[in-house]
């Protein structure tokens, strides 16, 4: 029989990962409120890189709010992401400075090359294709960040090349 | 902390600073950095290190110093300005210190580009370590706020503000004057000052290069808001696609509280103000205050209907202040100064100078800050430098997704809020996008429109169907699958969402549509007529090398 009674008992953690502390501690910095949803997803997702189910489980129950809540919360949000990233990332900025300089043909491109769009990673785990409202390095555009690292004036050539390269692990 | 203390600070740095006999100062803001600024100010440490010059050359990390298409930006003693920096060239400008300059990374300071802006927000990016609370004392830092708490009482720093005729940066022009007091005269136990760093508009860097140049004085700005209208908890709200900009501002909290500058008590007043950052998680809808303010609750960022306002009913239901980076980054120099000082720049209804992020077909794109009521074509051509390849200039945007395309007959247009809307567009956080003849404006028009359409944040109907509708009828026209009937259902939607949407992002979603069909109606009915783009970006579908 399933039992109706309310849980009140301490969320378990999900895994033995160290790295929950780190999301126990922005918790309870702020105060397990349910205000500090956005905060301790924030957490979750620079410690383990994306949010997964058991994540927003445990949060939920921690924070006291219902699993849909945070899930519409991790969904809302461009910056949050329920997939692991790929070996690599390629973020491409759409930003209006790149777009006007040709972002769109970059992102052609990589759809045409490799077949996944924006948000979408490769089948091998590879490489992940994102896109960004705008960098900042609007100065520098179009702007690609290879794996963190900003490249600017790039040409739809250099963006297969570098790509090539991964794939080849010549990188 | 007190007025005595703080000099006392600002003289020992100024002492310290005078130890050096040369300044190398290096350009570590986001556009620098991306190209390399961090490995050529280590170079340059190196060099100093290996030629024994630590006792006679200070290098130092500062803010942006403006021309980010030149970049790294390197300034020697202050007088000279190199572009282009690479780590090789940093021996040859360690020697250059007791010699001749490298001419061949020199960059003209004399050009106009320098001589026509008017720095008041960056009057300190570029000069000063965003990292040392006792450089930006050094340049007057928060003698603002220590005159606020011993000499002035909360009304009089709103009337100051008044006086300046500020209005709000981050796009609608509220002023902030008045805002302030609204905030004030509301009778509540408790009151929130909020900063609005959430800077969606693709295409615009300006809230993050003063964050990250100078947090000191947007933090400084909001203290001094914070007791004008009484708030004692105050909030950030910064994008999380800001790493640099959030650890710049972790660090300038820090750096206050530690001088009793920020927290309880501060300058041994019986004012309590405690600030903390929250981060945004990349939602654009998330700028306009409601939504921002359910966000730092928690909850997914919608917005919901006004009024109540904020100033009566915010966070927490009580009453809240919000006001952009650039409109706190105004305060300190208009308590410093005065607001009759401030009064006296600008036009009659914009005061004061307008920051912004210069992108696109331009010669000099990077961030820039002049008076109201300059001239479009003096930010193009003056500042800007033209239009390179010899191209023609088509339009300029303002104003992000909320705003339109000027097209260039406006080009002797001054600058300011009301001639912007007179024209269909608006002055927006400050993003300015140059386009040439190599841009089509009808996908200019559909790039807005997707972002609108991919940011609506889905609560009411006219913005999360009609944002859709008009994105769709776009792609056909640009598709080169559409009919007239589609430009007139464009404008029939258009009328929909900005007399029927919720918040702002729907209201203002179809000015680009709007702006472009009045001044390029031309272009539409060639795509839907002749089936031709004259700017031939639109029907191909593949990829050009």
């Amino acid at each position: 029989m399933v039992s109706l009674a309310i849980d009140f008992s301490k969320p378990v953690v999900p895994n033995e990962d160290k790295r929950w502390k780190i999301v126990d501690a922005t918790m309870r910095r702020l105060g397990h409120q349910p205000r500090a949803l956005i905060e301790t997803l924030h957490t979750v997702q620079e410690a383990f890189g994306y949010l997964d189910e058991d994540g927003l489980r445990y949060v939920s129950a921690s924070l006291h709010v219902p699993l849909s809540r945070s899930y519409g919360v991790a969904t809302f949000y461009h910056f949050f992401t329920l997939k692991p990233a790929g070996e690599h990332t390629c973020v491409i900025c759409t930003g209006t400075a790149c777009y006007i300089k040709g972002a769109a043909q970059l992102l052609a491109t990589v759809q045409q090359d490799l077949g996944i769009s924006p948000g979408e990673t490769t089948v091998d785990g590879k490489l992940s294709l994102l896109t960004a409202r705008c960098l900042g390095s609007c100065g520098l555009a179009p702007a690609v960040v290879y794996d963190h690292q900003v490249s600017g004036k790039v040409l739809p050539n250099n963006l297969r090349e570098h790509i090539a390269k991964w794939m080849t692990h010549e990188l | 902390m007190n007025s005595e203390e703080l000099d006392q600070i600002a003289e020992n740095e100024n002492e310290e600073q005078k130890k050096f006999a040369h300044r190398i100062n290096v350009c570590v803001a986001a556009g620098c950095l991306s190209c390399q600024s961090q490995e050529v100010k280590d170079a340059i440490d190196s060099e100093v290190k290996k030629r024994g010059l630590e006792h006679e050359c200070q290098t130092k990390g500062v803010g942006c110093m403006g021309l980010c298409s030149e970049g790294p930006l390197v300034s020697a003693d202050a007088k000279l300005l190199y572009r282009r920096v690479a780590p090789d060239d940093a021996g040859d400008l360690v020697d250059s210190l007791k010699g001749a300059p490298v001419s061949r990374l020199l960059c003209r300071t004399d050009q106009p580009f320098f001589q026509k802006q008017k720095k008041i927000v960056l009057e300190n990016s570029g000069n000063i370590d965003p990292e040392r609370i006792e450089d930006y004392v050094a340049a007057h830092g928060y003698s603002g706020l220590i005159r606020v708490l011993s000499e002035m009482t909360p009304l009089q720093v709103i009337e100051e503000v008044v006086k300046s005729g500020l209005r709000g940066r981050g796009g609608a022009g509220y002023p902030t004057g008045l805002k302030w007091s609204t905030v004030a005269k509301a009778v509540a136990r408790n009151k929130y000052a909020i900063c609005n760093a959430d800077e969606g508009d693709p295409g615009a860097f300006m809230d993050r290069s003063v964050l990250e140049s100078d947090p000191h004085r947007v933090l400084e700005g909001m203290i001094i808001a914070a007791y004008a209208v009484g708030a004692s908890e105050g909030y950030i709200y910064v994008r999380a696609e800001y790493p640099l900009a959030i650890k710049r501002l972790k660090t300038a909290i820090r750096q206050a509280e530690r001088l009793g500058l920020l927290g309880g008590n501060i300058c041994g007043t019986r004012f309590n103000f405690h600030v903390d950052l929250r981060l945004g998680a990349g939602a654009f809808v998330c700028g306009e205050e409601t939504a921002l303010i359910a966000s730092i609750e928690g909850k997914r960022g919608t917005p919901r209907a006004r009024p109540p306002y904020p100033a009566q009913e915010g966070l927490n239901g009580q009453p809240t202040l919000i006001n952009n980076v650039e409109t706190y980054a105004n305060i300190p120099p208009i308590i410093r100064n005065g607001g009759a000082w401030y009064a006296k720049i600008g036009t009659e209804k914009s005061k004061g100078t307008k920051v912004f992020a210069l992108a696109g077909r331009v010669q000099n794109t990077g961030l820039v800050e002049v008076p109201m009521g300059i001239t479009l074509r003096e930010i193009v051509f003056d500042v800007g430098g033209g239009i390179p390849e010899g191209r023609q200039i088509k339009a300029v945007q303002t104003g992000g997704p909320s705003g339109g395309c000027i097209p260039s007959e406006f080009l002797d247009m001054p600058v300011d809020y009301e001639s912007l809307s007179k024209v269909g567009s608006i002055m927006g956080s400050g993003g300015m996008i140059v386009m040439d003849d190599s841009s089509c404006m009808v996908d200019v028009a559909k790039y807005f429109m997707d972002f609108c359409m991919s940011e609506s944040c889905g609560k009411c109907i006219p913005c999360r169907v009609g944002t859709y509708q008009m994105h769709e009828l776009l792609k056909n026209i640009t598709n080169m699958q559409g009919a007239s009937a589609d430009i007139s259902k464009l404008e029939e939607l258009a009328d929909v969402l900005k007399n029927t949407s919720l918040c702002g992002l729907g209201q203002s979603a179809p000015n680009p549509v709007l702006s472009t069909l009045r001044y390029f109606g031309g272009e539409y009915r060639a795509h839907v007529d002749k089936r031709s783009c004259t700017a031939g970006v639109c029907g191909s579908q593949e990829v050009k090398p």
